[in-house]
C-alpha cells in the first residue's frame, strides 16, 4: 500500500484540469516511476493524486501536415525507442531514452514526466533540448506553448500553472529535417543508473557535407537545469569540416557549462566530461548526417 | 479523506477474467498477492529497482511494485503461475533455468523468467550483449547472473530451432 490521502482519476484532458482545479494541492501521477518512490521514500506520503496515466489520448508519436513531429506526453520510452517516426527523423531520441533506467523502467517512464520533474540528469532532457523542443501545455485558460529551453525555470521547477497539464512535446520539421545527432551518458555502470553527465549533439551539412550549417549542444547535469552551449553553437556556424574541428568545440563548450561538484562526481570531472562527450558525440553526428572530418596531417 | 477508497477493477490475469474491490493505495503487486494469492509476484525493493515483482501487462514486462492496482483495469496480466502448465508442468525458460542451474536462493527467478518470456516472445534472436541489456532490469545476488543468461539463451535458442 501505498500513503495516498486522494486519488482521482482523470478520465479527459479536460477532466484531469477539472480535478486539479477541485484539487489545489494535488500532484498529477504520470507512469509514477518518480511519484510513487518519493511516495516511499516519504517525500510525497500522505499526498493527493490526480491520476492521468490512463489518458490514451496523450500517447503515441504522429506527425502534423507541416511536418511537426508530435509526441504525446504519456509515450513511454520504450515506445518511443520502438517508434517508427522516431526512428526515421530522430533516431537519436529513441536511442537517448533506450538509456533510462532498465527495461521495465521504460515501459512506465514517460516523456511528459521526464521533462515535468524539472531534473537536470533526465535521459530526454539534453536530447530534446538539442532539438528545439517545443511544450504544449492544457490549462484552464487554454493551450499555450513555450520552448523546452524556457520550461525549465530551476532545479525541480518548470514553468507548469495551477491546473496545467503538459500534453505533448513538439518538434518542427525545420527542427529536425537534414540534421543527424547522437547522444553520450556517461553513468558509473550501464542500467538503473543516473546520468552523471549526458550530451547530445546535432548537426545539418552543407549540401557538400564540408560546412557545418548548424550545430545545436545539449546537456544534462552540466548546470542545475538540462541547458544549451549556445555560445559554442554560434561561434562554429558555417565553420568547415577540417581537422581538430571536433577538440575545438569541446575545449568552447567549457564556457557553457556550470557543472558543480555532487556525490556522484566532482566538477572537475564533469567539465572533462563535458569537453571529450561533445568532441566524440560530434564526430559521430557529423558522421551520421554523412560528412566526414579530415585526420590530422 | 479519512474513509478508504476503492475502485472496482476487472482485468484478465493469467487467461481468466478477475473483478475485485481495490484499495486505491494498492500497488499491482499487493492486489496480485492479495487477492489472487499469486505469489510468484515477489516484494523485493518496492521501488522498482530489483525486478523481483515483474509482470507482463498487454505484452510489455513492468515491475508491478511501481504500478498502481488501479491502472490494471482492462488489462491482461500475466504472472509466473500463467506459464505453468495444468498440471504444473514447467514452461521451456522454467526447464532452462533449472537445467542451467540459474537459480539459487529463487527469490529473483519469476522476475527474471516473466522478462525473459516478454523478450523471447518478440521470436528474434539477440546477442549475449543485447540479452545482458535486455535482462538488466533485474538484480540476482546468488548466481552472479551467468547462469541466468545462459538459461535464457537457451529457451532462446530452442524456440527459434536453434541447438
Amino acid at each position: 500500500m501505498y500513503d495516498i490521502k486522494a486519488l482521482y482519476e482523470a478520465k479527459s484532458v479536460e477532466n484531469a484540469i477539472e480535478l486539479m482545479k477541485e484539487h489545489p494541492e494535488a500532484k498529477i501521477i504520470a507512469g509514477g516511476s518518480d511519484v510513487l518512490i518519493k511516495i516511499r521514500e516519504g517525500k510525497m506520503a500522505g499526498c493527493e493524486l490526480v491520476s492521468i496515466y490512463g489518458l490514451d489520448e496523450l500517447r503515441g508519436v504522429s506527425m502534423a501536415e507541416d511536418g511537426t513531429l508530435r509526441i504525446g506526453s504519456l509515450t513511454s520510452f520504450s515506445h518511443i525507442t520502438k517508434d517508427p517516426l522516431i526512428k526515421k527523423y530522430i533516431g537519436v531520441l529513441g536511442e537517448a531514452v533506450d538509456m533510462v533506467g532498465g527495461p521495465q523502467i521504460r515501459a512506465i517512464g514517460t516523456i511528459g514526466g521526464n521533462t515535468c520533474n524539472g531534473v537536470t540528469s533526465a535521459d530526454s532532457a539534453s536530447t530534446l533540448l538539442a532539438w528545439d523542443a517545443i511544450v504544449e501545455l492544457n490549462g484552464p485558460e487554454g493551450v499555450r506553448t513555450l520552448p523546452l529551453e524556457e520550461f525549465y525555470l530551476g532545479p525541480g521547477k518548470v514553468d507548469l500553472k495551477s491546473a496545467e497539464l503538459q500534453t505533448a512535446l513538439l518538434i518542427p520539421k525545420e527542427s529536425y529535417e537534414n540534421c543527424a545527432g547522437f547522444y553520450i551518458k556517461y553513468g558509473m555502470r550501464n542500467a538503473m543508473e543516473i546520468a552523471t553527465t549526458g550530451c547530445s549533439v546535432n548537426v545539418r551539412l552543407s549540401s557538400d557535407k564540408k560546412t557545418l550549417e548548424r550545430l545545436r549542444i545539449g546537456f544534462g547535469v552540466a548546470g542545475p537545469v538540462p541547458r544549451r552551449a549556445r555560445k559554442t553553437e554560434e561561434e562554429f556556424k558555417g565553420a568547415s569540416l577540417e581537422a581538430g574541428l571536433p577538440e575545438k568545440i569541446g575545449d568552447a563548450v567549457l564556457k557553457d557549462v556550470e557543472p558543480r561538484d555532487s556525490w556522484r562526481a566532482s566538477k572537475d570531472m564533469r567539465l572533462h566530461l563535458c569537453s571529450t562527450m561533445t568532441e566524440r558525440a560530434f564526430i559521430e553526428a557529423v558522421s551520421r548526417c554523412g560528412g566526414e572530418i579530415p585526420e590530422k596531417a | 479523506m479519512s474513509e478508504k477508497q476503492y475502485k472496482l477493477v476487472t482485468c484478465k490475469i493469467n487467461g481468466k477474467e478477475r473483478s475485485a474491490m481495490v484499495d486505491v493505495r494498492a500497488s499491482l503487486t499487493d492486489m496480485l498477492r492479495n487477492d489472487y494469492s499469486l505469489t510468484s509476484v515477489k516484494k523485493g525493493c518496492e521501488v522498482g529497482e530489483c525486478g523481483a515483482c515483474a509482470v507482463i501487462i498487454d505484452g510489455e514486462c513492468y515491475n508491478s511494485c511501481i504500478y498502481l492496482a488501479i491502472w490494471a483495469d482492462g488489462k491482461e496480466i500475466e504472472t509466473l503461475e500463467g506459464l505453468t502448465g495444468e498440471n504444473g508442468e514447467l514452461n521451456d525458460i522454467q526447464q532452462a533455468f533449472v537445467d542451467e542451474t540459474a537459480i539459487q536462493c529463487g527469490f529473483c527467478s519469476p522476475g527474471f523468467i516473466m522478462e525473459a518470456e516478454s523478450i523471447l516472445r518478440t521470436g528474434e534472436i539477440y546477442t549475449d550483449e543485447e540479452l545482458r541489456k535486455l535482462l538488466s532490469g533485474h538484480l540476482c545476488r546468488c548466481t552472479g547472473y551467468d547462469n541466468i543468461l545462459r538459461a535464457v539463451k537457451k529457451a532462446m535458442n530452442e524456440r527459434n530451432g536453434k541447438k
